[in-house]
C-alpha cells in the first residue's frame, strides 16, 4: 500500500517536472505567496490582507497563482516558512507583519531573483520593497464622526502599546474630534498586548463606567465593540468592519485595504517592471477608508464625512497641521505640517488626550 | 463611590477564571502531582464551551462539556504520568502544546460566532444601591467559584478523604503502606483540576468575553499556576490573590482612563508585583511554607517498585 503510494507519488513529480522543462515559462501562472501573522478569522489585520490576496487573485484572473500560509509566529518559524515559499517557486512573496522584517532581509539575500514586500517594517533590499498604510488619516475623520455623535463629550480609546504607529492613531483621531468639540477629550488605557479579548473587553468597560458613550480601539479583536454593543453605547472600529459583533453599537470602522497595492505590485512584476518601492499609502490610494457607517449615522453626516476624506486625499486638509500642542502644553509642531519622520518618531500624545507616557 | 461599583463587579469577574483554575491545581498539588497543562486545558475548554454552547443554545451545558473536556485531557495526562511514570513537567507542557492547537482547530467554525449574553441579579439583593451592581449581578458561576473555595478549605482540612489526599501527597509510600490507591487518589484528583481548569475556559469564552477566538486564554493559565505557590497551597489565599490580580488589573485600567501620571508599562507591571508582594507577606513565614508545601510534589510513585 505504502509503496504504491510512493510509486504514484513519483510518477506524479516525474511527469509535473517533464511539464514544467517542456512548456515555456510564459504560460505559467505567476506564483505569488504570502506570510500571515494570525489566522484569517471573520476580522482583523490578516483579514484585512487575504481580502487583498483575493482581490487581486479576482482582478488578475489565471495570470497568477497565490498560496498563503497563516499563523506564522515572528521569529525563528518565519524564517523557514519564507524560505520555503521561496523554494516553491514563489516569484513574489507578501511578508504582513513587522516581525517577519528581518527573516524577509536574510531570505531575500539567498533568493535574489524572488521579490519580497515587507508591510510595516523600515528595512529594504533591492528585492525588498516595503508598504504600509497612513491608518490616522481614517482616524482623523473617525474622530469627526465621534466628536457629531458624542453627547458626554468623553470619548474612550483602548490601545495595544504606546508605540508611534498607536500613538498617530490616538492623536490624529483626538485632533478629529477636537475640531468638531474643541473641548471634547480622549480616554486611553493601554493594554500592553495586541490581542487579549479579556482585557481589552475589561477596558472598554472601565472607559465607558468613567463616563465615555463612544469607545474605539487599537488592538486585534472585536472585544471591544462588542463590550460597547451590551452596554448600548458606541463603538468605532479598526482594521475591519465589525457590524455583525456591534450591529447598532458600531457607528464606522477605519479600515484598511490591499487589493489595488497587491494587484499592482504583482502586474509590475509580470511586465518585468518591479522595482523596490516604499509605498505608505492613505485616502489617496484607497489604502484606507472610513466604513461600515451604523444606522446612527444619517446621509447628511456621511457627505460631511466623505468631504473630509476628499478633502484629505486632495491634501488641503492635513490631520498633523501645525500648531500641535502636546497635553503638556508644550508646543510641538509651530508651523507647516509634521512630515514623516515626525510621524514616525511620535512619542507624546495631543493636547485632548487625558493620559500620560513614560518618559525616555 | 459610583465609580467603585463597577470596579469591584469587575474585578470579581477577572479573578474567577484564575481562582476556578488554582483551585483545581491545588487540589493536583496536594496530591502530588504537577499539571502544567492548565492553559492548554482551558483553551480546550473555553472553544469546546463556546461551540455547545452556540449549538445547544444552553451555557450551562456548555460549562458541562468545558469541565468534562478539562477531566479527559486531565485523565490523558493522569495515563501517562501516574501510571506510565512520565515526566510530569514534559507532559504538562506538552498538554498545554497540544491544547494551544487542538482548541484553535476545534474553534475555526466558531470565530465570529456570538451567543446571547444574559443579565443575572440575586433576587432581593441586586437592587440594593452600591452593593447591587458591585457584589449581586454576577453571573452563577462567580458564586459558584467562592463557594467552591470554601468547600475544598472544609475538605481538605476538616475530612478524612481530604487527609488522605494530602497524606497522598506528602509521602505516597505511607499511604500506600496504609493500604490507600495512591494511583487512583492522584487520578482522581487531577480529575478534579482538569475539570476546574475546564470551567475556568468555559467561563472565558461564555462570560467573561464572550466569544471566542485563538489564544484567549491568554496566559491565564500559567498565572493560575504561579498563583498556587504563593499562596502556599491555601484555598482563601488563592482567593486573595486571584481578586486582587483581578482588581488591581482593572484598578490600573481605571488610573489610566483617569490620567494618572504613571506610564502605562508600569501600571501593567502592578497586578504582577502587587500579587506577589502581598501573597509573600501573607505567608513569609518559612515554617507555613514547608509545612503546606506537598513534600512529594512532583514525584512519581510506583506501588510495584
Amino acid at each position: 500500500m505504502k509503496g504504491t503510494m510512493l510509486r504514484k507519488t513519483l510518477y506524479a513529480l516525474t511527469a509535473a517536472s517533464a511539464v514544467a522543462l517542456a512548456s515555456p515559462a510564459a504560460a505559467e501562472p505567476l506564483k505569488v505567496g504570502f506570510v500571515y501573522v494570525s489566522p484569517i478569522g471573520e476580522a482583523g489585520w490578516t483579514w484585512q490582507q487575504d481580502i487583498g490576496r483575493r482581490e487581486m487573485e479576482a482582478a488578475l484572473g489565471d495570470k497568477v497563482k497565490t498560496q498563503y500560509v497563516e499563523d506564522v509566529p515572528e521569529g525563528a518559524d518565519a524564517e523557514r516558512v519564507i524560505r520555503d515559499l521561496a523554494q516553491q517557486g514563489n516569484q513574489l512573496i507578501f511578508t504582513t507583519s513587522f516581525g517577519y522584517m528581518n527573516p524577509t532581509i536574510k531570505v531575500a539575500k539567498q533568493f535574489p531573483d524572488v521579490k519580497f514586500v515587507h508591510s510595516t517594517g523600515y528595512k529594504t533590499a533591492p528585492n525588498v520593497a516595503t508598504t504600509n498604510a497612513r491608518f490616522y488619516e481614517a482616524r482623523y475623520v473617525a474622530g469627526m464622526l465621534a466628536g457629531k455623535m458624542t453627547q458626554t463629550k468623553v470619548v474612550g480609546y483602548v490601545g495595544a502599546y504606546p508605540i508611534p504607529e498607536v500613538l498617530q492613531g490616538i492623536n490624529a483621531f483626538t485632533r478629529g474630534l477636537r475640531s468638531i468639540q474643541p473641548d471634547a477629550q480622549v480616554r486611553v488605557i493601554m493594554v500592553n498586548s495586541w490581542f487579549d479579548p479579556g482585557k481589552e473587553r475589561d477596558a472598554a468597560l472601565a472607559l465607558l463606567d468613567q463616563g465615555a458613550d463612544i469607545v474605539t480601539h487599537h488592538t486585534d479583536s472585536t472585544a471591544t465593540v462588542q463590550a460597547a454593543e451590551e452596554r448600548g453605547k458606541y463603538a468605532i472600529a479598526y482594521h475591519s468592519d465589525m457590524s455583525k459583533f456591534g450591529p447598532k453599537a458600531q457607528l464606522g470602522a477605519v479600515t484598511h485595504h490591499w487589493g489595488p497595492y497587491f494587484t499592482k505590485e504583482v502586474q509590475s512584476v509580470l511586465d518585468g517592471t518591479w522595482k523596490s518601492n516604499q509605498v505608505w499609502g492613505g485616502f489617496k490610494e484607497g489604502m484606507v477608508a472610513l466604513e461600515g457607517f451604523g444606522p446612527a449615522v444619517d446621509d447628511e453626516l456621511k457627505t460631511f464625512l466623505k468631504q473630509q476624506e476628499d478633502a484629505i486625499a486632495a491634501g488641503t486638509l492635513n490631520p498633523f497641521a501645525a500648531p500641535i500642542k502636546d497635553n503638556e502644553g508644550k508646543v510641538r509642531l509651530a508651523d507647516g505640517a509634521l512630515d514623516d519622520k515626525g510621524l514616525n518618531a511620535m512619542d507624546y500624545y495631543v493636547e485632548g488626550v487625558v493620559g500620560k507616557l513614560g518618559k525616555n | 463611590m459610583d465609580a467603585l461599583a463597577p470596579l469591584i463587579a469587575a474585578s470579581m469577574n477577572a479573578g474567577t477564571p484564575l481562582m476556578l483554575a488554582a483551585l483545581g491545581l491545588l487540589i493536583n498539588e496536594k496530591a502530588g502531582v504537577i499539571n502544567l497543562g492548565s492553559e492548554g486545558m482551558m483553551l480546550v475548554a473555553a472553544a469546546l464551551g463556546f461551540a455547545v454552547t452556540v449549538h445547544s443554545g444552553s451555557p450551562a451545558t456548555g460549562f458541562l462539556a468545558g469541565a468534562v473536556a478539562g477531566a479527559l485531557l486531565a485523565g490523558v495526562f493522569a495515563w501517562l504520568t501516574v501510571w506510565l511514570g512520565a515526566n510530569q513537567v514534559a507532559c504538562g507542557l506538552a498538554l498545554s502544546l497540544f491544547g494551544v492547537g487542538a482548541s484553535a482547530y476545534i474553534g475555526i467554525p466558531y470565530v465570529g460566532a456570538t451567543i446571547q449574553a444574559s443579565s443575572w441579579g440575586i433576587p432581593g439583593l441586586e437592587h440594593i444601591p452600591f452593593f447591587g451592581p458591585a457584589l449581586f449581578q454576577h453571573h452563577p458561576m462567580v458564586y459558584g467559584a467562592l463557594l467552591l473555595c470554601a468547600a475544598l478549605g472544609y475538605f481538605l482540612y476538616r475530612t478524612r478523604a481530604g487527609l488522605v489526599l494530602r497524606a497522598v501527597g506528602e509521602s505516597p509510600e505511607s499511604a500506600h503502606a496504609l493500604g490507600y490507591k495512591v494511583r487512583r487518589i492522584r487520578l482522581a484528583a487531577l480529575l478534579f483540576g482538569g475539570a476546574c481548569c475546564g470551567l475556568a475556559g468555559a467561563f472565558m469564552s461564555l462570560v467573561y468575553t464572550p466569544m471566542w477566538v485563538e489564544g484567549m486564554v491568554a496566559g491565564r493559565g500559567w498565572i493560575a499556576l504561579a498563583l498556587t505557590p504563593f499562596a502556599t497551597w491555601r484555598p482563601a489565599r488563592v482567593l486573595v490573590g486571584a481578586y486582587l490580580f483581578g482588581g488591581i488589573t482593572i484598578l490600573t485600567f481605571h488610573m489610566q482612563a483617569l490620567g494618572v501620571p504613571i506610564a502605562s508599562q508600569l501600571l501593567s507591571m502592578l497586578p504582577y508585583l502587587a500579587t506577589i508582594l502581598v501573597l509573600v507577606l501573607i505567608s513569609r513565614n518559612i515554617n507555613w511554607i514547608r509545612i503546606n508545601m506537598p513534600a512529594s510534589l512532583g514525584k512519581n510513585f510506583n506501588p510495584n517498585s
